[in-house]
């Protein structure tokens, strides 16, 4: 089989490098399609091409990088060129240079599906269209959306260096996502649904539209909660969030460079023992999966936490000289940055019971089905966990009212601690993580 | 000096026309030439510098309610002929024809700038790095070697659009910023905890003639120190006082983004058809300013080619008007304020905020905080999140104090504080007479991020919910 095309690329111009360098080049190209509907019209519908290029050089244990968003021989050019000046300003780090191949076999997908460019425009549309609708008919106090959307990519890289390195990899994706608005009297709610897949063909409308308009309308007549200590439980969806901010907590990048909190205590309990957590991108049912991390290494599973216990951490090539350890091809990027390790495809180990049974066994609690400021709240060096909350009150076993303008805070660290149940029903999430439902105990909810 | 276009006048006329063949009403080509560079220092050495480069158009097509676009990194004539008909494609519908389009080149001037950043030195802007760590390392409260890690970043970006549409316009802009912030980690008994200062304009490297990175560096350093001792904050409702510049945040994520015409339009926003109406507080004056020179969310032009506008939001607590873009205008025949923005030649323009602050009310800061019986001092926020639909929103602090008896004591640690904008609005009840910008911010809505610039004097909201941390 000939090599493809993006490939061929990057070989070419990593054998331009020159004596006493290591180059790297990433190459990206993909396109994309996506489909706004409202009031049972296309509001937008995009299509795009897109190329990209990264180049990386080190010299004498220092790094220079530039990127261009082009694949014109010219720009390619003055990319490497700017790279090479770059390199001059840094300080040398003994550390740096490029991932060696390490001899492990690459787990290959098939995440490429044809069905993305080949479906007809006109099916796409109708996918968002049709979602409007069913979220507008499904019930008579949904009064609009502010969005239905579909939209699919499909994408190529190619990372080829003077260490060796020489991949290819391609993955297709599709997606559906709208925001329903529930309205009685004055009172508007929202309520988000969503579906991912490899084809438009996999994706479930019906499913999107119902989480949708179900988590729109059971938020109407929503209150301010009293401050009180209670249990929490976490929608699969909630949980992915809260573990993905684990999963960066545990980045050896961030370890390497002291900003973990969890950075001197692998082999102690740092959450209970119901606990589980891999980072397995060789899963081949994970949104995540991916057969070669940033650096071109073939990615494997890392186990994280097992049984509360902390195992290690996601490495790339640099964190890993740095703390002395191999790395676990946990390198992610995109064509404009250096490498960063990361989690690709977090998953928890289920427990047992679904959502329902988890909420029967809490007497005073609270069900989270959306949370705000992320971004805002979390510290992920100080562990610091502050967030807006919406869900329903749960009392007695039985979900109850609705609240709303709430908070929930704690630190990472006891929440991982305090984690009561873990939910038996896995649910994958767009970003690569399958995340169960997680009860935790006694958190502090802001209200009035 | 009337600039260089980006793409010459007759080739973006035949892209318009090609656009408009299947029929469409409205069509417009978007060119974008974007420079960057930027500096890293961590863990004690400068990591790298990385220099980038994005190029292409974003054509739009619009036939009644539904718009077309695509995009492409290839400027040459045939690569925009392409995306013209792509987008023509996805706008369905009209009846066709042939057009003429004649474009007319509207003048425009870009912020001046002194020094651009491509005249500057590599490594003049490395040096910068090196000082801030040694300056945040070598802090006066540093003596016992509490600052674990430091990372300082240095960024500037020249950015050149054009933009050419079926109305005829013709018009460009050269923006180019500038940015500098640093990071520190303090550790101590308590764990970690981290400090950021950072300063972003609309100008070029005369950014450093205005801010000492060493200041800064130090100022970061201090932050995180003092947060060594902060304990967990209160959960629950207190009133909330908001220091200089900090408050631009609350107000961006309270009502800027619910009076954003798209999404009044779609009546996903609790500020919907109440134009005319008291909204808040009497004392405040809510200002959206595309034309504040040298601030982080100022253009010459908006990314429709729009001239930047100063619009009035909020006067005296009464809603006066809300902010729009070219088709929300084109649908309510008025024109738009200036506030269709984009990410990038890849994204659909918006409606966007730009520079948005409260004007100065008349209390001292001095007699705000002390007729505070108890409550939280925000000195600098994070952050925040809205759900325009229900008005409910966060906003994170980062530094923030215990007030006690009308003074301000004991640091916090972060969280976020929730309310509802059009409540919190009316619940303003002190304005203070000592207005300053915020830190210069990126705004998300839709997936993309925007410059945006904030302002408030110091301020006190009666009553916000704190979501403490303590347990």
């Amino acid at each position: 089989m000939s090599k493809p095309p993006l490939q061929q690329l990057a070989d070419d111009l990593v054998a331009q490098s020159q004596p006493g360098e290591q180059l790297e080049v990433y190459v990206a190209q993909g396109s994309s399609t996506s489909v706004r509907a409202y009031d049972g019209e296309v509001e937008a519908f995009t299509v795009a091409e897109s190329r990209g290029v990264g180049v990386r050089v080190i010299v004498d244990g220092r790094q220079g990088f530039a990127h261009a968003g082009s694949h014109d021989r010219e720009i390619i050019a003055d990319a490497l060129a700017e790279a090479r000046d770059n390199a001059a300003f840094g300080e040398p780090d003994e550390h740096a240079g490029l991932a060696e191949p390490d001899g492990v076999d690459a787990v290959v997908h098939d995440m490429w599906r044809d069905e993305v460019a080949a479906m007809d425009p006109v099916d796409k549309i109708a996918m968002a269209i049709e979602l409007e609708r069913r979220v507008v008919g499904a019930d008579p106090r949904i009064s609009g959306i502010r969005t239905a959307s579909y939209g699919d990519s499909a994408g190529e890289v190619a990372i080829a260096s003077t260490a060796g390195i020489s991949i290819y990899d391609r993955g297709t994706a599709a997606s559906l996502g709208v925001q329903a608005l529930a309205r009685e009297g004055d009172e508007t709610q929202t309520g988000y649904g969503f579906d991912v897949a490899r084809a438009p063909g996999d994706l479930d409308l019906a499913k999107a539209a119902a989480d949708a308009v179900d988590r729109a309308t059971r938020m109407l007549g929503a209150t301010q909660p009293q401050t009180a200590s209670v249990a929490v439980v976490l929608e699969p969806r909630i949980a992915a969030s809260v573990l993905g901010i684990v999963g960066g907590m545990l980045s050896g990048t961030r370890v390497a460079k002291g900003r973990s909190p969890f950075g001197e205590r692998v082999g102690e309990e740092i959450a209970s023992p119901l606990l589980t957590l891999v980072d397995d991108p060789t899963d081949p049912d994970s949104f995540g999966a991916d057969s070669y991390d940033g650096e071109g290494l073939a990615c494997r599973r890392v186990d994280l936490i097992s049984g509360g216990v902390l195992d290690g951490f996601l490495h790339d090539s640099w964190s890993a000289r740095r703390t002395g350890v191999a790395s676990t091809a946990s390198a992610l990027r995109g064509y404009r940055s250096t490498p960063g390790a990361g989690a690709r495809a977090l998953a928890v180990t289920p427990g047992s019971g679904s959502v329902e049974e988890l909420i029967a066994a809490v007497d005073d609690g609270v069900l989270v089905q959306s949370v705000s400021g992320l971004h805002s709240g979390v510290n992920a060096v100080s562990g610091d966990f502050s967030v807006g909350i919406e869900g329903l009150r749960i009392r007695d076993g039985a979900t109850a009212e609705a609240v709303r303008e709430a908070t929930l805070g704690a630190t990472v660290q006891r929440l991982l601690l305090q984690v009561r149940a873990v939910g038996g029903e896995v649910e994958r999430q767009p970003g690569g993580t399958a995340a169960c439902a997680l009860v935790i105990d006694d958190l502090a909810m802001g209200g009035s | 000096m009337t600039e260089s276009l980006l793409v010459d006048e007759p080739v973006v006329a035949a892209a318009l026309d090609r656009a408009l063949r299947t029929g469409g009403e409205f069509a417009e080509v978007f060119v974008e030439d974007k420079r960057s560079s930027s500096g890293l220092l961590d863990d004690g050495k400068v990591e790298e510098l990385t220099s980038g480069r994005d190029r292409g158009a974003g054509i739009r097509v619009v036939v009644g309610e539904s718009t077309g676009f695509a995009h492409t990194a290839d400027l040459s004539e045939a690569g925009l002929l392409a995306a013209a008909e792509a987008a023509a494609a996805a706008a369905r519908g009209g009846s066709g024809g042939v057009t003429r389009v004649d474009l007319d080149r509207t003048p425009t001037s870009p912020a001046p700038i002194e020094t651009y950043p491509e005249a500057v030195a590599k490594a003049t802007k490395v040096g910068l790095l090196t000082q801030a760590d040694e300056a945040a390392r070598s802090a006066e409260g540093n003596a016992a070697g509490s600052i674990a890690q430091v990372m300082a970043r240095y960024g500037d970006s020249r950015r050149r659009i054009q933009v050419a549409n079926s109305d005829g316009l013709l018009a460009t802009d050269d923006q180019v910023k500038t940015l500098f912030s640093v990071s520190c980690v303090a550790v101590g008994d308590s764990g970690m905890q981290t400090g950021r200062e950072s300063r972003g304009h609309t100008i070029g490297f005369e950014l450093f003639d205005r801010y000492d990175v060493e200041e800064l560096a130090r100022s970061a350093a201090q932050r995180a120190l003092t947060k060594l001792q902060a304990r967990p904050a209160p959960s629950g409702a207190m009133p909330v006082v908001v220091g200089p510049g900090g408050g631009g945040v609350l107000f961006h994520e309270a009502c800027g983004h619910g009076l954003e015409a798209d999404l009044v339009a779609k009546s996903a926003s609790v500020f919907a058809g109440r134009v005319g109406e008291l909204v808040a507080s009497p004392s405040v004056t809510l200002i959206d300013d595309g034309t504040m020179g040298g601030e982080w969310g100022h253009f010459a032009i908006d990314d429709e080619g729009r001239p930047a506008q100063r619009n009035v939001l909020i006067q005296d607590g009464i809603l006066t008007d809300y902010m729009w873009d070219h088709l929300r205008a084109r649908k309510e025949g008025r024109p738009s304020s200036g506030n269709g923005r984009r990410e990038s030649y890849k994204h659909l323009p918006m409606v966007r905020m730009t520079n948005t602050y409260i004007a100065n009310g008349s209390d001292t800061p001095a007699d705000i905080i002390a007729s505070t019986p108890n409550g939280v001092y925000v000195k600098q926020l994070g952050g925040g999140q809205v759900n325009t639909a229900t008005g409910d929103f966060v906003f994170g602090m980062t530094e923030a104090y215990l007030i006690t008896d009308g003074e301000i004591g004991e640091p916090l640690r972060e969280g976020n504080l929730i309310g509802n904008g059009p409540e919190v609005l009316t619940r303003i009840d002190a304005l203070g007479n000592d207005f300053a910008m915020g830190s210069p911010g990126t705004c998300g809505k839709d997936g993309q991020g925007v410059p945006v610039g904030d302002g408030t004097p110091t301020l006190r909201v009666e009553s916000l919910t704190i979501g403490g941390t303590a347990a």
